[in-house]
């Protein structure tokens, strides 16, 4: 029987990208079906009544919901290949707080840059390169968070690499001046065919972003 | 005493409840550890230096080297100690159980947290809010002794927290918050987890834990007077 994969999606998300790079990493065949978060389907509300949100991983009719999770549930179900995660308990362990890091204290931030103004804005920039900064010690200079070979956390950070160039434009201020290294590894894994294929371009995102403004309300 | 190569030391609050999980999760798996209270008021140099990143408790030291975030805590004990398995072993039951614990620490404490430190409307607010999530929590445990299945599993251990922190409040603040007639079952479930008897050693003392959560209260108000 043949694995039916469906991913329920919003094109400029960096969390549905995780999902999309983890599922192109093994090479699995998956439905992509773009929703409308502003009229949301019914199979999304049906996969996802708790939160309503995407991306939802929907496997052989079983959806798995929150990024992070599905990024797993992939490497635990299809093993083959390069694991996403070490098999060392103490590395695995490393590996997962730093893919919680970025969502706790990496996204909030952001929305700040490209949504607030005035202070609040120049508070969302200044937490945002700090964090980077964080994570930029945490690669040092491997080539990837992992080590030699691309995983989890990668996987986890990439899909904001795509958003940097608009939050530069609406924060005012230079990524790779602060964290040249993050810019070097995120360069690295956009020659990934995985990555390259799961991440919209980044002029995509900087012309969506005023869009998306006036969408929910922001001037 | 612990052998010099399996040492393990957590770093902990006795009245936290995500301290408490991973002694749960220690004591269901019979690691022998030592636990070290932290005063998070002032945090000691050893805590500052296991966790630089976000400089609270837990943090647990195996062998010296530490880990934090409670959920990566458990998954950790749960990989290196496979007596007595946590989390279930199908990728699918995983990935749920996984959902159901975020669901806890992000939604459910996180909304449960206002109750306690609102007055008020506001306060009115925060029990609607957190009644609508434990309403899927109830749905949950229908036809179940646990949350994880016929056992205590990952998820019954991380909503410890609704078992005996947010219930306890309701005594402090008095709001049936979790009243029985709108939840039978979680009540069922509270039950269930006093009757195992790794619960009943590894949560705090009832009287003592009512006393602190009545003083953090009153220092929440003050706060937002």
């Amino acid at each position: 029987m043949a694995d039916e994969v469906i991913l329920l999606d919003y094109w400029p998300s960096m969390f549905g990208m995780r999902t999309r790079v983890a599922l192109e990493e093994k090479n699995i065949k998956f439905d992509y079906r773009e929703q409308d978060l502003f009229n949301k389907s019914p199979i999304l509300l049906e996969m996802n009544p708790v939160h309503k949100k995407i991306p939802v991983l929907i496997h052989n009719g079983k959806p798995v919901c929150e990024s992070l999770i599905q990024v797993e549930y992939i490497d635990e179900t299809w093993p083959g290949g390069n694991p996403f995660l070490p098999s060392d308990p103490y590395q695995r362990a490393q590996a997962k707080f730093w893919g919680d890091f970025i969502d706790k204290k990496v996204y909030g931030p952001t929305r700040l840059i490209w949504g607030a103004k005035g202070e609040e804005q120049e508070a969302g920039t200044k937490e945002f390169i700090e964090m980077l900064k964080m994570l930029e010690s945490e690669l040092g200079d491997k080539t990837y968070f992992g080590g030699e070979t691309f995983g989890y956390v990668d996987i986890a950070m990439i899909g904001f690499y795509c958003w940097f160039d608009v939050l530069e434009k609406c924060g005012n201020f230079s990524i790779e001046a602060e964290c040249p290294k993050l810019i070097a590894w995120a360069k690295r894994c956009m020659k990934r065919e995985s990555v390259a294929k799961s991440l919209p371009d980044s002029n995509k995102i900087t012309k969506f972003v005023p869009e998306l403004k006036k969408k929910i309300g922001i001037e | 005493m612990a052998e010099r190569s399996e040492e393990v030391k957590l770093l902990g609050m006795w009245a936290s409840p995500f301290s408490r999980r991973v002694e749960i999760a220690l004591t269901l798996k019979g690691v022998p550890y030592e636990f070290s209270e932290q005063d998070i008021t002032n945090k000691s140099p050893l805590l500052l230096q296991s966790n630089p990143v976000h400089k609270m408790i837990p943090v647990l030291l195996h062998n010296g080297k530490p880990i934090s975030e409670s959920l990566v805590i458990l998954e950790y004990i749960d990989d290196t100690w496979k007596n007595n398995p946590i989390l279930p072993q199908d990728p699918y039951d995983r990935a749920i159980a996984r959902f159901w614990a975020r669901f806890v620490d992000e939604q459910v404490y996180v909304t449960a947290m206002k109750v306690v430190g609102k007055v008020g409307v506001e306060r009115d607010a925060a029990v609607e809010a957190t009644r609508d999530l434990l309403k899927l929590m109830e749905k949950e445990l229908v036809g179940k002794d646990f949350l994880g299945g016929e056992s205590l599993g990952f998820v019954d251990i991380v909503a410890t927290l609704v078992a005996f922190w947010l219930m306890r409040t309701e005594e402090v603040v008095g709001v049936k918050v979790v009243p029985v007639e709108m939840f039978p079952e979680i009540h069922r479930w509270v039950k269930n987890l006093l009757d195992v008897d790794v619960i009943k050693k590894c949560i705090p003392p009832e009287d003592e834990h009512l006393d602190y959560i009545r003083a953090r209260m009153e220092s929440l108000k003050l706060k937002s007077v």
